[in-house]
């Protein structure tokens, strides 16, 4: 389909400024303005709606697809929640005004401080800061602080430990906040506890913590957790606890009183706020006691007559982690969320993810070759391939039927990876069909896999050739 | 229970074939000492009790004053189709998008904002956005520690104090020197500037218009910055860089903005997005998603994500950043806008709102006491200097319902006197009458 500056037309307009300004030129000298105007597409309204509503059904997507990503947890997003993040008093409320007088943005404080309340019931932390504007900048902000936390007792402390089976976040956001990487290799699909021993021994007074997935990215629960906590308790490492896979344990697991000092939630995950096509997301980090006195600022306090007030004394704070108080449009859906289906629902909702995934799984075993077989998995599990069948060509053979593939060649340590999770949204009926799709496809696949090859044939467009997009760079209208 | 479809009898067949009794029995593996007390949370609620308390709570924020609050984050029309094609499920329900052939709306989308976002600042090409102005500053800082292999950054002070703050947490751990090049009242100290830049520096950081809204040409220090083999970094307003000289025409290797002018509501502090744009000879060193043109299988064109090599899914601890997401709905929403106002209609709305400004200044300066911080061009804010603390006048002047500005001093020490005051189509020449006359009783 041609782009919007194809459809683009000298002089037409969709938006009238009716403004007696004069020109720029009448206001600032020539040298401080641009020759030409900006080369933006000049098009009616109807041209831009129709134009991006084409795009727009090119895409598929949780409301009309199942979508099975492992690790994102794509479950249904609830339509109220749109209405709530847009209401006026939240829409066009200017940040700086909280600054300038708390009075008037005393809703805002108490959205920003009722989550933080519900969100430390949930996990056992002491205190959430909301300001991280996605998972990674969560996790960015968590291992920030554990590195305030070692330097204010003194000490230099440059290594993190991290599990092979780790998103490539962990070691990504680590080496950015200036730690050494130490991988930590798997035994039986978790971290070993040896493993962990091991490193201690060897960088002892050098380990400043260990980041966990838990459950871990196989959708295996930690069964050796209580071991690798007192492993690292033994010289003042911190244990990290990356959220991406909260949907698994709410009512279940308390991170904080499971031991974790620092954890990040994704609330485009757990908490059912829409993806966007790849964000916005916001990725709230709680602490321990430990690291209160780190945290970013400005924290929101309730004050003895009821109001909220920003506080942005803290001496040993790190500092901004964004420019104001996060992603508060997201905020706003994750706390409508969690007040609809309280306690209660969210337990279920872990309890059914559970359940799906576990369904899922045990009807494929016949189908896929799943590793682990024996244990239960969490919210989501793996698979391999089965007779020499590539992931990817069954991936796209599931678009074919109209099926988003589930997470293909992630984690890296399990052979023609595929990672499903149907999250706790999906009936039983989407599941067995999905189980249908698959044993279709497998066996198309061991008769004729050049079948397999072909897919998809029947979307926008075939298989793209990824290789020569990378060499010869076309990343505007204007390079070719 | 909301959103969950099985019915109890479903449940019993689904745990028959799983093999277990009870759905709890699929949780044993946690270890017994970990398990979870029940919830203290509050009971589920219904979607209109929720929906009540949150429109309670919306209710008791301030919006419907008079304000001329800007300080990067400026309240703009936005067309309400921006709202009806950014609301369509096809778009706001997908995820990143992993699987091409599925997913050519929304890669398209990135590419045509890539385009946009190039053109606009007239350099090669851009990425997929990152999370916040803020973000895109450091990210930009860190292309240039990678490209120049340096770890000094040059930063103007007149560079947007919320996300200095930013770059001094994030570099906090890393070994990088930052030096901070002092403003005179508002104005980029050019000649310090040139001084600082050095064959040891990675980079020189500036934006235009300033944080105090002066409206200034960095060629010369970029043209500096390249004899020293460092990279020269903006940060641009996108409204106004309609009208002003490019950081392309000024020789700029990396543009940074915070996108938020641009299609986004101003809700609170987030979620906006960084945009950022480079020469080519940078794009490998480019953080985050970008989107490239490809052809299928039978040669008819589409859209892929692209350079992923340098992603930390790839490259884990040696990624160039550990940007995940992009801010894709936020990158369309800022398309739509870019779209629907077209090239005329982005340019009239910064000439319209760079004459309110003026008309603000002929008003203000008009009152005892009143002058403008300095002499120099600025666009659609500007700092006043007053005959008493700005913070003292903005709280007043609130109880009257209007808001002035921003008082200065609470980012700028030895600023107590200066209120950066922004004007955008949202204001009137009758709103500034009002605010003229609300500053004249309190002066």
């Amino acid at each position: 389909m041609n782009t919007i500056f194809a459809a683009s037309v000298p002089g037409r307009r969709a938006w009238t400024v009716n403004s007696q300004a004069p020109r720029a030129t009448d206001m600032l000298p020539a040298g401080l303005l641009r020759a030409n105007p900006p080369r933006l597409p000049q098009c009616s309204e109807l041209d831009v709606v129709r134009h991006y509503t084409r795009l727009s059904q090119m895409n598929y997507h949780v409301d009309a697809n199942f979508y099975p990503l492992g690790s994102c947890t794509m479950k249904y997003n609830p339509k109220f929640m749109e209405y709530v993040a847009q209401l006026p008093g939240f829409a066009r409320l200017h940040p700086l005004l909280a600054q300038l007088d708390g009075r008037a943005a005393q809703g805002a404080l108490h959205v920003l401080y009722e989550i933080e309340q519900l969100l430390c019931e949930l996990t056992g932390m002491k205190a959430f800061t909301l300001q991280p504007m996605a998972g990674a900048n969560g996790e960015f902000t968590g291992v920030t602080l554990m590195a305030a936390y070692h330097k204010a007792k003194g000490r230099q402390r440059n290594i993190m430990l991290i599990p092979d089976a780790a998103h490539g976040t962990n070691p990504a956001s680590a080496s950015l906040a200036g730690f050494t990487v130490v991988n930590l290799e798997s035994r039986d699909g978790m971290v070993n506890p040896e493993a962990v021993a091991k490193a201690v021994q060897e960088h002892g007074e050098q380990v400043a913590g260990l980041m966990m997935t838990c459950p871990n990215t196989l959708g295996l629960m930690e069964t050796q957790l209580p071991r690798i906590v007192e492993a690292l308790r033994a010289v003042d490492a911190l244990l990290y606890y990356d959220g991406a896979n909260m949907n698994a344990i709410m009512g279940k697991m308390r991170v904080g009183d499971a031991g974790f000092d620092v954890v990040h939630l994704n609330v485009h995950k757990t908490f059912g706020t829409p993806h966007g096509g790849g964000g916005p997301g916001a990725g709230p980090v709680g602490v321990s006691e430990k690291l209160l006195p780190f945290l970013p600022l400005p924290r929101v306090r309730r004050m003895e007559d009821g109001t909220f007030a920003l506080i942005e004394d803290a001496p040993q704070s790190v500092g901004h982690i964004g420019p104001f108080y996060g992603s508060f449009g997201v905020i706003i859906k994750a706390l409508a969320y969690i007040l609809r289906l309280g306690g209660e629902g969210l337990t279920r909702a872990s309890e059914h993810a559970v359940l799906n995934a576990n369904y899922l799984k045990k009807r494929l075993e016949d189908v896929l070759e799943i590793p682990f077989k024996e244990r239960h998995c969490a919210h989501e599990f793996v698979a391999s391939a089965p007779d020499g069948l590539r992931a990817l060509d069954i991936a796209k053979a599931l678009l074919e039927r109209g099926i988003h593939a589930p997470t293909v060649y992630f984690p890296l340590i399990v052979h023609e990876c595929l990672m499903p999770e149907p999250t706790e949204t999906e009936s039983k009926q989407t599941l067995d069909s999905f189980v249908q799709a698959m044993r279709d496809i497998v066996d198309t696949g061991r008769t004729n896999p050049e079948a397999l090859h072909e897919a998809p044939t029947r979307l926008p467009v075939r298989r793209l050739d990824e290789t020569s997009a990378a060499r010869h760079m076309v990343l505007t209208e204007d390079m070719s | 229970m909301p959103y969950i479809p099985h019915t109890p009898d479903e449940v019993q067949e689904m745990l028959a074939v799983i093999g277990v009794r009870s759905v709890e029995d699929l949780f044993a593996d946690i270890p017994a000492n970990m398990r979870s007390r029940q919830l203290d949370l509050p009971k589920g609620r219904s979607e209109s009790a929720v929906c009540a308390h949150l429109e309670q709570l919306a209710a008791q924020n301030r919006v419907d004053g008079i304000s001329f609050l800007g300080a990067g984050y400026y309240a703009h029309d936005i067309p309400k189709a921006v709202d009806a094609l950014a609301g369509r499920s096809e778009f706001y329900t997908a995820y990143t998008p992993y699987q091409a052939e599925c997913s050519q709306g929304t890669l398209q989308a990135i590419f045509e904002f890539q385009t946009a976002v190039s053109r606009l600042v007239e350099l090669d090409c851009a990425n997929a956005s990152v999370y916040d102005g803020g973000t895109a500053l450091f990210e930009a800082a860190m292309m240039a520690v990678r490209i120049a292999k340096r770890r000094t950054l040059v930063v103007d002070e007149a560079v947007n104090p919320f996300w200095r703050a930013m770059l001094a947490t994030y570099t906090a751990n890393l070994d990088i020197e930052i030096r901070t090049v002092g403003q005179r009242d508002g104005v980029s100290d050019k000649d310090a500037l040139m001084a600082a830049v050095d064959e040891h520096c990675a980079a020189v950081i500036v934006q235009n218009p300033n944080f105090f809204g002066v409206v200034d040409d960095y060629s010369p220090i970029f043209e500096r910055a390249r004899g020293c083999k460092a990279l020269g970094i903006i940060s641009v307003y996108p409204v106004l860089q309609s009208v002003l000289k490019t950081p392309g025409e000024m020789g700029a290797d990396v543009a940074v903005a915070e996108g938020q002018s641009l299609g986004q509501p101003l809700s609170f502090g987030g979620p906006y997005l960084g945009l950022m744009a480079c020469r080519k000879e940078h794009v490998r060193q480019f953080p985050g998603r970008i989107v490239g043109r490809s052809t299928d299988v039978e040669g008819k064109t589409g859209y892929v994500l692209t350079l992923q090599a340098r992603e930390q899914h790839i490259r884990r601890a040696k990624a160039t950043s550990n940007i995940c997401s992009n801010q894709a709905l936020c990158a369309l929403r800022a398309l739509l806008h870019m779209a629907l106002l077209g090239p005329e209609g982005l340019m009239r709305t910064a000439e319209n709102n760079m004459a309110l400004t003026r008309y603000a200044v002929k008003r203000l300066t008009a009152l005892p006491g009143v002058s403008l911080c300095n002499s120099a061009p600025y666009g659609s804010e500007v700092a006043l200097r007053l005959p008493l603390p700005a913070a003292t006048l903005v709280q007043a002047a609130m109880a009257q319902g209007v808001l002035p500005g921003y008082p200065l001093g609470k980012t700028y020490a030895g600023m107590e006197h200066v209120l950066l005051l922004s004007c955008t189509e949202v204001n009137d020449h009758g709103q500034v009458d009002r605010l003229a006359e609300t500053l004249g009783g309190l002066l």
